[in-house]
Formats: C-alpha cells, structure tokens, sequence
C-alpha cells in the first residue's frame, strides 16, 4: 500500500530568537533569520518512516514568504521527495483560517492518503489550523499523537494524554497532528543536502489555487500587543509550620 | 537575530560568502555537535574516553570521507569539508581530530593512490564509519624529520614484510585499518594494514592531558606479513603521505578557528554576566580589548580558512599556503583560548567551561600535523627559495 503523505510545514523566525513586530503586529518575517518551525520535523519524520515502512512519497507543504525556501530546503534535506510553496503578497497577515483554506486548497490538487502536521507553530501558537484544514478536506481529523501507524486504509494514533494516551483510530485519507513527544527527527545528511536542490518545488499563487479575494481576507486581526504580565512574586514559607503550609497550598492547588 | 544586528560571533558577516548548502552542511553539524557531543564531552574528557559508537554515527550523517566522490563518499566542496571540521572542533579537538584522520589521512591515500580493488574493498565501509582507520606516519625518532623513519617494507616472494614502530598515532587503539608509510626498497610506500593481521598491535598512550576525548597510540609491527594488495601502487616517495597532511592540515585551518570561537563565545558571555564593581566585566577596558582583539583574530582567520578554501575548490591552493593558514589559525586560537581562560578567571581553569579544554586540545593541534616550527619554515623556504630544514 504505498502512501502519498503530505507534511504541513511553516517557516518560522529563529526558534531561539526573540521574534520582531512590525508597525502593524504583523511578525516581521522577511529580513531575518528562521528556520523550519522545529515542531513541525516530528510530523515529518513520522511521514518518513510511514513512507519508508509502505513505500510512497512525502510532499512538504507551506505557505509564506520567499524565506520559507529555507524550511522547505530543510524538508527536503531530511528526505522529503518534493514541496509546494505558496507565496502570494496577497497572503501578508492571513489569519488561521485563511492560512487553512490556502493549505487545503494545495493539498486537495493532488490525491494524498494522510496529512500529518505539529500540534501548533512555534510563532502564531493558535493550534488550530490542522482541524480547519480537515475540516475543509472533509477528512477526519486525530490530534495529538505521540505514535502514529498505517495499516489496511486505517490510520492508527495514540493521542497523548494527561493520564496516558487514547487509541484513536480513522479511514484514510485523515489529518494527524503529530507532538513532540513521537520519534526523535533525524539530522539531515550530506547526500540529503546537496540533493535538496534537485528536488521538485512547485511554487504557487493564490490565484493559482483559485481563492477569491473574499476567501483570501482574513477575518481576524492584531490590533493591541501587550507585554505578558511579570510573574509575581513567590512567597518565601519560613517557620516550624512551613511544611504544613506548603502542604495547604499545594492541596488549594489541587497539585496533591 | 534581526539582519541588521551585528553577529559577535560573525562580525565581518562570513556567512553571507557561503552558499545555501554550505550553511545547510554547517548548521547540521552543529545541531549533532549540540545533540551528541557538548552534553557529554566533559565525562569524556575528564575519564579520557573516546566513544567509538559515534563513528557510525558520522558515517550515516556522511562526514566521513564527505569531500571524497564516489564510492559512497558524499563529494562536497572543501569548503563544507571545513566548515564541518570548525563545528566539530567547536565540539571538542578529539573529534575533529577522529574525522580528519579518518577522511583526509586514511580515506584520502586510498580513494587517491589506491587500486580499484581496495578503493571498492575499504570505502564504503569507512564512509559508512563501519571502519575505522588511523595514519602511521610518526616514529618514535622521526617527527617532524619523517624520511628519517625506521620502518621497514621488504619484499617477500609476492608480498611483503612491515617491520618497525609508529608514534603517537590517533585511533590507533580502536582502528580496523591502518595505513602504515614505510621505507621499501623504492622508496616510501602505503600500505593497507588490517590491524587484525599477525604481528600488529597497538598500545594507547595514557596520561595525556591534551586530546583526551580521543585515542593516542603506538603501533607495534613486527614482521607482519601482508599479500601485495596491501600496497597502494599509485605512490611512491614523501609526496604520498605528505599529499594526506596538506588534506587534513586544511580540515585544520577550519577546525581551529571552531575552538577559537568557543572560547570567544564562552568569554564573551562571562564577561556580560559576570560583575565586579558594581558592573559587568565587559564593561572594562581592558576587557574590551582582549574581546575586540579576540574578534579580530577570530574573523580574519575565518576569511584566510574560507579563502584557501574557495582556492582548494578551484584546484589552485598549494600546500605552503595551507602551511600558512595552519601557522597562523592554530596560533591565533591558542592565543583566544588562553585570553578568554584569562577573562573567565579562576572560573577558566574548570572543565564547567570549554576553555581550558580547547586550550589543552590546541597544544596538541599545535604540534601535530606539521609543527607550528616546520609551518614556518616552510613559508620561510617558499619566501626565500631557502631551505632552513634538513
């Protein structure tokens, strides 16, 4: 059963970097280092494996700026067979849900049996997009998972939870979110490398992908940023009562 | 970081004269440096362990042999050849060190000298870090002065007989092969060893403190026999096992300036963070002026590493110009290495920081691989059309 996987991949400004805002909240994202957001090489890898194990091919796809290359370069250097890149200046600030109606638009060009995506981007954080892209699929949508298996047209996953994890099982074609927690990405090799070039990228518009203008607006948007409050201050517990007193605070917070 | 922000760490913006693939190669070894070696690299030092596991490891992520084409070697430019070698040195020497004995003076003689036979017979499995090599070269008695060695090939009916010691050999102790130079009666002649042949052994050399995170050893060959496809036919005379140290004196101009920039890096923050006065030690003269000089050092031997780089690439560097930039790289870092242990103060003198390691590591660098002396000499000579040696 060989498998068409398609990763969902997002470029991203240097994970350990503090990211820039420009005048209008936007993230600046052109114009300064990035990279492909880390949480996206666990769905990747998975794809690999899934791809090596039934045979078939992985075709990484994103959607952003001229950088973005960067993190499809990267895709393709771990072992993705080909990538599809949407850049548009239309798409400047498009919130989650047009991002998904874009994403969808590309994978639905082409038959694919799995879509597999991270939990959430490092930068945006919304965590939502993988379920809109479903969504508009019309696909079934398992998230979370630490452990995902294909066998007989049924994708199987073990969503992580806080007890444990849940058997979540669907028909083919389905979206997986894939956590941090699954196999280990590998490193890019040389031979990876120097092949990435080689590698087919189809580069796209959205007129291309047939959206209108209606569909291309987003519907949210940043108007106010405000640092995150500091943390208060920790109370120092001293005294022949401080055990009892942690003891109190942990059960208020329900810890114990 | 924003593109308009200086990089401390890259203050003339080296990286933008690399290409996509350079930076791709660079940044991967850097992530298994980070992944595999920092965390562990104190233990290894202190208990002198190299983990021969990781060769494996190398070879999948195709480092080993990398500049090499064909037979399962990934053929990249010298340029990644080197930037690999600065992010393993940024590591630790040991394994920097372990990859350039492995692909510039044990793949290197073969995949150049070899016949058809042993190329197909030992490079892949190297490339593959199945197996592991190491370079005899140095004797006991001949260092710098080799064509002086005792080591002996003669012939005996179609094959031959080694006789004779080599010393200080990296990976001796944990090699599958060796190519052991020896004097035959044509001159100096490669041989393929297998170090499972009668008559070979190898005994490390304990108590170092320099390259501790890697294995040292001498290589015992008494009478042992070898078939004649032990032989690399395509050389004979120094130029063979010279050619093999012009190729990993060029892994070194680079890997050098990756202890440099460690130590520089680890300065640099201790500096910041670090208050005496009411202020960050950074904030002083007189450390802004071993930082500033640090810096420079640092990225004018980036430029000379990426010059004879881009030169070997188009095939026109010669070996007196790598001469050069090992002369002036190995210096230069053992210089930043001993400022920024000075800058660390008594902190500079624990194994929590890198430096004193890459500075006990770069007395070794020093020396091996044409001494800093011999360097200089040979620019001297290539100035003046005078030899000072011999």
């Amino acid at each position: 059963m060989v498998m068409d996987v398609v990763v969902l991949a997002k470029h991203v400004p240097d994970p350990q970097g503090t990211p820039e805002l420009g005048e209008d909240f936007l993230l600046r994202r052109e114009g300064v280092d990035g990279a492909l957001d880390p949480g996206d090489e666990y769905p990747l890898e998975a794809a690999l494996r899934i791809t090596e194990y039934h045979g078939g091919e992985v075709t990484v796809v994103s959607m952003g700026p001229e950088p973005a290359m960067t993190a499809i370069r990267r895709a393709l250097s771990m072992g993705a067979h080909r990538a599809v890149l949407i850049t548009d200046p239309a798409l400047r600030g498009a919130d989650a849900l047009v991002t998904a109606r874009v994403l969808a638009s590309a994978v639905r060009r082409q038959p694919f049996d799995l879509v597999l995506a991270g939990i959430e981007s490092t930068d945006g954080y919304t965590g939502t997009l993988p379920m809109t892209v479903a969504e508009l699929l019309g696909v079934p949508a398992a998230t979370f998972a630490r452990r995902v298996e294909v066998n007989d047209r049924i994708v199987r996953t073990e969503r992580q939870t806080e007890e444990g994890y849940d058997v979540v099982e669907c028909p083919l074609p389905a979206v997986v979110t894939v956590t941090a927690g699954a196999t280990e990405p590998r490193y890019p090799t040389l031979k990876g490398i120097m092949q990435a070039k080689q590698k087919p990228v189809e580069r796209l518009t959205a007129a291309d992908l047939g959206l209108s203008p209606e569909e291309l607006a987003p519907t949210q948007s940043v108007i106010a940023v405000e640092a995150a409050p500091q943390k208060a201050v920790g109370e120092i517990v001293q005294g022949d009562d401080a055990v009892t007193r942690v003891a109190d605070f942990l059960a208020e917070a329900k810890v114990i | 970081m924003a593109a308009d922000a200086i990089d401390p760490l890259d203050f003339l913006d080296v990286d933008r004269l690399l290409t996509d693939d350079e930076r791709a190669i660079r940044q991967m070894v850097r992530e298994w440096v980070a992944d595999r070696v920092l965390p562990n690299i104190e233990a290894w030092f202190e208990n002198a362990e190299f983990p021969r596991e990781v060769a494996k490891e190398l070879g999948g992520l195709g480092l080993l042999g990398m500049h090499l084409t064909g037979y399962d070697c990934a053929g990249t430019n010298a340029v990644s050849y080197g930037l690999a070698c600065l992010e393993l040195e940024a590591g630790d020497s040991g394994f920097r060190s372990f990859v350039s004995v492995q692909g510039s003076l044990c793949m290197f003689p073969i995949w150049k000298f070899g016949s058809e036979e042993q190329k197909k017979k030992w490079l892949p499995a190297m490339a593959a870090g199945d197996l592991v090599g190491c370079f005899g070269l140095t004797e006991p008695d001949a260092g710098s002065d080799p064509t002086r060695m005792r080591t002996s090939a003669k012939r005996d009916g179609s094959g031959w007989v080694l006789s004779g010691t080599k010393m200080w050999i990296t990976n001796g102790g944990i090699a599958d092969i060796a190519i052991v130079w020896a004097h035959a009666d044509d001159g100096i002649r490669g041989f393929i060893v297998p170090t499972d042949t009668s008559g070979f052994s190898a005994k490390d050399i304990h108590r170092k403190l320099s390259l501790r995170a890697s294995v040292t050893s001498e290589l015992i060959l008494d009478d042992v026999r070898l078939s004649n496809d032990h032989v690399l036919p395509g050389v004979v005379g120094m130029k063979g096992p010279l050619s093999c140290l012009s190729e990993a004196r060029f892994g070194i101009v680079w890997g050098a300036m990756g202890a440099a920039r460690s130590c520089f890096d680890t300065a640099l923050g201790y500096a910041k963070d670090r208050v005496q006065w009411g202020r960050p030690i950074a904030g002083f003269q007189l450390t802004q002026e071993k930082l500033t000089d640090m810096a420079l050092e640092l990225n004018k031997g980036m430029l000379l590493a990426l010059h004879l780089g881009r030169m070997k690439d188009e095939g026109r560097v010669r070996p007196q110009q790598i001469s050069m930039g090992k002369l002036n790289n190995v210096r230069e870092a053992l210089k930043i290495a001993r400022e920024a242990r000075s800058i660390l103060g008594a902190s500079g003198i624990t194994l929590e920081y890198p430096i004193i390691r890459h500075m006990n590591n770069l007395e070794s660098v020093y020396t091996y691989e044409g001494t800093n002396e011999i360097h200089t000499l040979i620019v001297g000579e290539a100035l003046t059309g005078l030899r000072a040696y011999e």
